[in-house]
């Protein structure tokens, strides 16, 4: 994006306050020009890239998102993992495997991404294991049949792209790059997910029963995953102006609630909802309230996994730390070894 | 000429060996999904894990329905190293585990690979992840080695503890009767020496057979961990006869 560059040229060192200290009213007039001149690039949908000047809220919003987004991705690991070591079939199981590995993925992507906004995966990390950062709330539910499985594949990743489809043309280039990718492989988990479900449903009673009762528990938490009504997200304003959002949280839920009605009907499965039902003139399904008080809850810590799901992010962080320790002492003793090889040899050219 | 019994009963004889082998190793290796020490470990632990539940299908396919083989034999039925079945421990001990397993499954491949048996066209493919895998091991334990005073400390004890699952490796398997056992060892046992003495460990000393490994898992013998990984990983399916996934 270059209509944001300082005229004085792409490498033009500005400080992030915008201070060029050629004194007050120079940089008053350039951070102005500066900021009309994001204000356009942005609305004129040009891509913001790391060495661009932004403003610092923009900045501060995208790590903010990009590290929740991260965050989520390692910690929806867990539920998932669950059921990796009693997986029915070899084949479900190299799936399942294959899906909580891309997971992994999708968390090195996102913080790479982040850190080009100059912050570090190690930040990011002690921000989640203090609860400075969240994750998503989904993933505090748990995962209590193989059914689950299917259900998060099937709605929670389905939620998951409707939310994420429009990031990929998010304003900050590099998460938008990110996002394309990671889009690929979650559509490719959710029709996992339906054909897991769609396996149940057509299989034994039991089965059927069991993919019923992982719909039920699954619909409504992700209903909530495209966050509060329009009118009570704290975000949502600022962020549409600046194209990292580009639809609202209500937008996209109804969007989604009318791919997963005939989704459902398809697998022979209902969706727990009697207000379930397609308005001719709007368009659209209507469905029942949510309940937000449960959202909230669970947002402050109050779910069913909050405290497990961080436990065992924070234990395999801590458990882990003598290995990274030991990765780092390694990395630098061979970084000494090889400059003084370096060093060595320079000593022999001279002689 | 290697891997040339071609009896139907002794093929099936060494697919499910090594079949078996992959597949509870992959196990062993999914159940770190979620702890791993750091975030590029948990896509490589997975990536072996997958790469060897890849190799046990086609194994266990080769004998009969991999779903009936994995999740309806008893605890007896299973040819595995006990190697393999042993628990994951500290990151220590799995990597002196796929240290040791990578090595031998490397060279083993290499050498069906270059045959004509009924193995040749797995293991050519087999070789090229093995190879990876064993990269992955050495590496770790250069690093693990030649890191900090407790990482050292923790990979020495993690290769003395597995120590004596290493003779089993090379008893020879029913069907793989060309390969030169008595060979592979030797080739284990320097590339082994090498990779510790790099890393500043030393190789551990004790018998690597004996009387806890008479018969061994080859036979159907294996260790208490292993029944209740066992009844893990086949709860699920054994509860619903007859379904399918």
């Amino acid at each position: 994006m270059v209509a944001v560059t300082p005229e004085t040229g792409p490498d033009t060192a500005l400080g992030t306050d915008g201070t060029d200290g050629t004194g007050m009213t120079a940089t008053a007039d350039l951070g102005a020009q500066l900021a009309a001149a994001f204000d356009a690039a942005v609305a004129a949908d040009e891509r913001v890239e790391p060495r661009d000047w932004m403003p610092e809220q923009y900045r501060a919003t995208l790590v903010r998102q990009m590290a929740q987004h991260a965050h989520s991705e390692i910690i929806g690991m867990q539920p998932e993992a669950n059921w990796i070591t009693r997986a029915p079939s070899l084949r479900r199981k190299a799936i399942l495997m294959a899906k909580v590995q891309d997971e992994a993925g999708h968390g090195l992507y996102l913080y790479s991404a982040a850190e080009t906004l100059g912050t570090s995966r190690d930040e990011l990390l002690d921000k989640l294991h203090s609860g400075k950062q969240k994750y998503s709330s989904i993933f505090n539910y748990p995962t209590l049949t193989w059914a689950d499985v299917g259900a998060i594949g099937w709605l929670v990743d389905g939620a998951a792209i409707t939310n994420q489809v429009p990031i990929c043309r998010c304003s900050y280039g590099p998460y938008a790059r990110a996002m394309v990718r990671i889009c690929k492989e979650e559509s490719f988990h959710q029709r996992q997910g339906f054909e897991l479900l769609m396996a149940l449903s057509k299989g034994t009673e039991e089965q059927h029963a069991m993919a019923q009762d992982a719909v039920n528990r699954w619909w409504w938490p992700s209903l909530m995953m495209f966050g509060p009504p329009d009118d009570e997200s704290a975000h949502s304003a600022q962020s549409m102006a600046w194209r990292i959002k580009r639809h609202s949280n209500d937008e996209l839920r109804q969007r989604f609630v009318d791919i997963a009605v005939p989704q459902a009907e398809s697998l022979g499965l209902t969706l727990p909802d009697p207000d379930l039902k397609w308005n001719e003139e709007r368009g659209h399904h209507d469905f029942g309230a949510i309940d937000w008080a449960e959202f909230w809850d669970v947002l402050k810590g109050n779910g069913p996994c909050n405290e497990q799901r961080i436990g065992q992010r924070r234990r395999a962080h801590e458990e882990g730390a003598w290995v990274r320790d030991a990765a780092a002492a390694y990395a630098q003793k061979q970084a000494a070894q090889q400059a003084a090889k370096h060093a060595g040899a320079n000593e022999e050219a001279r002689v | 000429m290697t891997g040339t019994d071609t009896g139907a009963a002794t093929v099936t004889a060494a697919a499910l060996a090594l079949g078996d082998d992959a597949l509870i190793l992959s196990h062993r290796l999914g159940e770190w999904a979620g702890h791993a020490p750091v975030l590029e470990e948990e896509v490589a632990l997975a990536n072996i894990a997958l790469d060897l539940l890849g190799q046990a299908r086609i194994l266990l396919s080769m004998v009969g329905d991999e779903d009936e083989l994995a999740f309806l034999r008893e605890e007896r039925s299973f040819r595995n190293l006990q190697l393999v079945e042993q628990p994951n421990g500290d990151f220590a001990h799995t990597i002196a585990r796929q240290l040791y397993f990578s090595v031998h499954q490397h060279e083993l491949y290499a050498e069906l690979a270059r045959g004509e048996g009924p193995f040749a066209p797995l293991a050519a493919k087999a070789v090229k992840e093995t190879a990876y895998h064993r990269d992955h091991a050495e590496q770790w334990t250069l690093r693990l080695g030649d890191g900090t005073e407790e990482s050292r400390a923790r990979m020495q004890a993690a290769l003395q503890a597995l120590w004596k699952f290493t003779g089993e490796l090379f008893q020879p398997v029913e069907g793989l009767g060309g390969v030169d056992w008595a060979a592979l060892e030797e080739r284990w046992l320097a590339a082994l020496t090498d990779v510790v003495e790099r890393a500043g460990l030393t190789l551990p000393e004790g018998p690597r057979t004996g009387a806890w490994a008479a018969g061994a898992g080859r036979q159907g013998l294996h260790t208490e961990s292993f029944g209740r990984m066992l009844a893990e990983m086949q709860h699920l399916h054994r509860s619903h006869p007859g379904a399918s996934w």
